[in-house]
This record gives structure tokens, sequence and C-alpha cells, in this order.
């Protein structure tokens, strides 16, 4: 701690900034970011709005393609199976950049899907960030399903509904469950920057993100953007924890 | 139920049933026609449970047969034998939906209804839009038997019905399964209480390790049982 007071303290001094000016400058940024939210910047709206276009339409395909997968991952037995879940698993912990570099090694001019021409578009973003949030949901809804399987199996059976038939029931009952991990996957998505600025490369007016924004502005110093865009991102965070918790609450009162 | 096609007569030929090397069915061999309450009793481990699993076809056995007088116990394609199980598994909803939910098959309105008379029934109206997982243990059971009942089946197999149930729900469970019988569904269970076979049982299966060692009516059992084995069991004496 005192390391870092010495080190910041010196940082200071050298760049000739007196602490309070920062101070003032930080005050006045948060004021001008206010600004633009109150008055309905059109350049703050169109990030803002690109930001949730991608992230959601990310969340809608991993939950598209992540859930039956998942089921069928929760109900299948073969031989590497165990091996399957473990990737998965470990892919959650997938840094973004890594993914943002795999799409962008795919996308690239020489790439396997180069023709498409699909590098630094929101597509692109797309597909980095449902790369990013798949195994989440994957390995979230073979986790919820399996345990559920196992409860509900004899009675299930009883009824006949064995293999895919018995998918349905236990999304169902499994909702309360999904929904948080599909709120934890938009989180994850929202909050990356690694995997977008890679394969969006950060265009003004068209592949310009929050996260991406913020870095930039902050590296050329326009704080009030980068505040502002913050605080947009905090608030989406704390909705998104609110809106799990809610779902987990309701959950536990079907769950018993 | 009379005039109308059944999938009784059940005819269970020398069922053998095997894991991890130990026989834990061996030969049993019984004929259940319709009617009647029959109880499946025996110590623990004896294969009760088993039995009734293998009947409701959820475990396949190694050797012998489970014979349904339709062949495979459906009439019209729906399977016409249905099952309470032990700790009655109810869905994450409501009681209303787990009824609805059962009921799959038929169309969405006269599964709708199908379940509303089910729910009338059997007393649950007024919890019909609870979580089926915060009703009370004896509830739950209920809401069990009324799935079963929903789904019109000509044998209703019970296992344990009132194992985790205090004395006044047992009692309500013991009614309803006597009624059941009395509107002429065949009940076959499986039960720990000696009591609740007197009071409800028409015909005893008495198991011990495996074997079915006992095929009586249930007055003849108490007061005359045919095996040492059973005499045992009766007595209290414990067996293995």
């Amino acid at each position: 701690m005192l390391r870092l007071s010495c080190f910041l303290r010196k940082l200071l001094s050298d760049v000739k900034i007196p602490l309070y000016i920062i101070a003032m400058d930080v005050l006045g940024a948060m004021q001008a970011a206010i600004g633009l939210m109150v008055t309905f910047d059109p350049q703050f709206l169109q990030i803002v709005g690109l930001s949730l276009r991608v992230t959601l339409t990310a969340v809608l395909l991993a939950a598209l393609i992540g859930l039956p997968v998942g089921a069928w991952l929760a109900l299948s037995r073969f031989r590497g199976r165990a091996a399957l879940i473990v990737l998965i698993n470990g892919l959650m912990g997938l840094p973004p950049v890594v993914a943002g570099l795999f799409v962008f090694l795919l996308l690239s001019r020489s790439g396997p899907l180069g023709p498409l021409g699909l590098l630094f578009t929101p597509t692109a973003m797309v597909v980095a960030q449902t790369i990013l949030v798949l195994p989440i949901v994957i390995a979230l809804t073979r986790g919820t399903l399996e345990e559920l399987w196992q409860e509900y199996r004899e009675h299930l059976t009883s009824l006949g509904l064995t293999g895919w038939r018995a998918v349905p029931t236990l999304l169902w009952d499994g909702r309360f469950a999904l929904a948080t991990g599909l709120l934890a996957g938009f989180g994850r998505a929202s909050a990356e920057v690694g995997a977008v600025l890679i394969v969006g490369g950060n265009i003004a007016g068209y592949t310009r993100t929050m996260t991406t924004t913020i870095a930039l502005e902050t590296s050329k110093g326009d704080l009030p953007l980068a505040l502002g865009l913050g605080l947009v991102l905090m608030a989406l965070t704390l909705a998104i924890n609110a809106a799990g918790y809610a779902a987990s609450r309701i959950g536990a009162r079907f769950a018993g | 139920m009379h005039g109308m096609p059944s999938i009784l007569p059940l005819r269970v030929e020398n069922l053998v049933l095997e894991r991890e090397g130990r026989r834990l069915l061996d030969a049993v061999s019984f004929i259940l026609p319709a009617g009647g309450i029959t109880a499946l009793i025996g110590p623990n481990g004896a294969g009760k449970s088993l039995t009734l699993r293998l009947c409701h076809g959820l475990i396949r056995p190694e050797g012998g047969s489970v014979a349904w007088s339709t062949g495979d116990g459906r009439i019209a394609g729906r399977p016409r034998h249905a099952m309470v199980f032990q700790r009655p598994v109810m869905l994450r909803r409501s009681v209303r939906a787990n009824l609805v939910h059962a009921l799959e098959a038929l169309s969405f309105e006269r599964a709708a209804t199908r379940a509303d008379t089910a729910l009338a029934r059997f007393g649950l109206s007024d919890l019909a839009e609870r979580p089926a997982r915060l009703l009370s243990g004896g509830e739950q059971q209920r809401l069990a038997i009324a799935r079963a009942w929903a789904l019109e089946p000509d044998l209703l197999m019970l296992d344990e019905p009132t194992a985790h149930l205090d004395p006044g729900a047992t009692r309500q469970i013991e009614g309803i399964i006597a009624g059941l019988a009395g509107e002429g569904m065949t009940i076959l269970m499986t039960t720990h209480d000696l009591g609740q076979v007197r009071r409800l049982a028409d015909r005893v299966l008495f198991l011990h390790a495996g074997r079915l060692r006992e095929d009586a009516p249930a007055a003849r059992f108490f007061q005359a049982p045919a095996s040492p084995e059973a005499r045992a069991f009766l007595a209290g004496d414990l067996l293995w």
C-alpha cells in the first residue's frame, strides 16, 4: 500500500499535475457525462445501442445453440463425455482477447471465412461474443438438467418422457437457474473489451461499443464520454444482478 | 371398468433380476387379475419396490417376463398402468400444472378438464395454483395419486404410499386407496405397515430375499401363514 502511494506521488510529481486539478477534472468530467446521458446525445446513444444490440444478439444465439447442446450433454452417455464437460467448463474462463484472436484469424482476409468480408463488422463482434457466452450456457444447462433428470427420471420415464421427450420438461423446470445463467452470460459479454476490440476494430459510428470507447477515450484523456458510458455499464451490471437475484428468489419458491 | 377392455390380468413369470452379481429377484411369478388391493410385503431388501418397477417397465429383468393381456400394457397407444413413487416427484410448477403435464398425450382442453376433475376428486382444488413442492407431505402424496389417477389406469401401483406420512395423512391416503379400489381400479402396493395390510389388502404377496414365499388371501395370510419365513415376519423376528 505504502509503495503504491509512493509510486502515485512520484508519478504525479513527474507529470507535474497537482492532485486537486485531477480531482477538479474528474468532477467536471462527471458533470459532462451526466449531461451526455440526460440530453440523449446521439453519439452516446448510438454507442450504447450498438453494445446492447451486439450483446443481446450474442446471448440469444448462445441460448439457441447452448440450451439444446447442454441438454444433449446432460442426458447422453458416451466415451469422452467427461473430457468434453471439463473442456467446456474450462472454456467458461476463456480470455476474451483469445476468443477475439480466434475469430480474427477465422475472418481475416486469408482466413477460412475471409471471403465473407465480416471482419470489423458488428456481425464479427456478435460471433466473438457468442463464443464467449456459449460455454457458460452449455455448462449451466448441462449441470441444471442433469440434476433435474436425476430427480425426475423415474416419474418422466413412467410417463414415457425419455430422451429428447424429457428435454422440454427439464428446460422449463430449470427455467430460473437457466435465466440466471443467461444473465451471467450477458454480464460477461457486455463487460468484455478484448474480443470486440480485435474483431470490431473500434470504428467510430460503426463498431464502437461502450467498453472499447471507454478504453479509447480514457487513453485520449476525453473523460466525460468514458465516464458516462462507465456509468451506463455499471447500471447495466446492477440491473443484471438484480434480475438474477429476482430469478433465483422466484425459482426458490417453486423449488420448495 | 366392467365390459371395457383392460390390460389385466397381468402375468408375471419367473422374474430374475441381478445387480453386480447379486440375485435380487429369483423366479418371481404371480398373476394379477382385475380388481382388489394386493399388498406386496416383506422385509427391507426383499425386492418389493423392484418388483413394482419391473411390472411398470422402469427396469428390465435378466430373465422372465411381464405380460399384460394386451401385450404391452397399452390400450389405444396409451399405457394403462401408472405408478406412484415412494418419494413423490413434484415438478417445479403449480399443483394444476403438475397434473396437466402428466396428461400431455391429451389435447390441451381435455387435459385441463381432466386436471380439474382430478383436483376436485382429491380435494386439491383450493391448492391448484400453489407451487407443488410447497405442499405438505400428505398433500404431495395426494397430488401424486391424483396425477396417476388422471391417467385412467386399469392398474395403479403404489410404492410405500404412506411411508413418510403422519397418522392423519396416512388415514387419508388409505381412505383414498380404498375408494379407488371401490371404484374398480386394481391396486398393487408395497408397504411396511402390517396394520395397513390388514385394513386394506385383499391379497398378500410375501417376498423374502428375492423370492415369492407366499401368495394368499390377506385373511388367510394373517391367520395361517404357510411358510416359516412369513410366520417369523408376522411375529416381528427380523429376517435377512
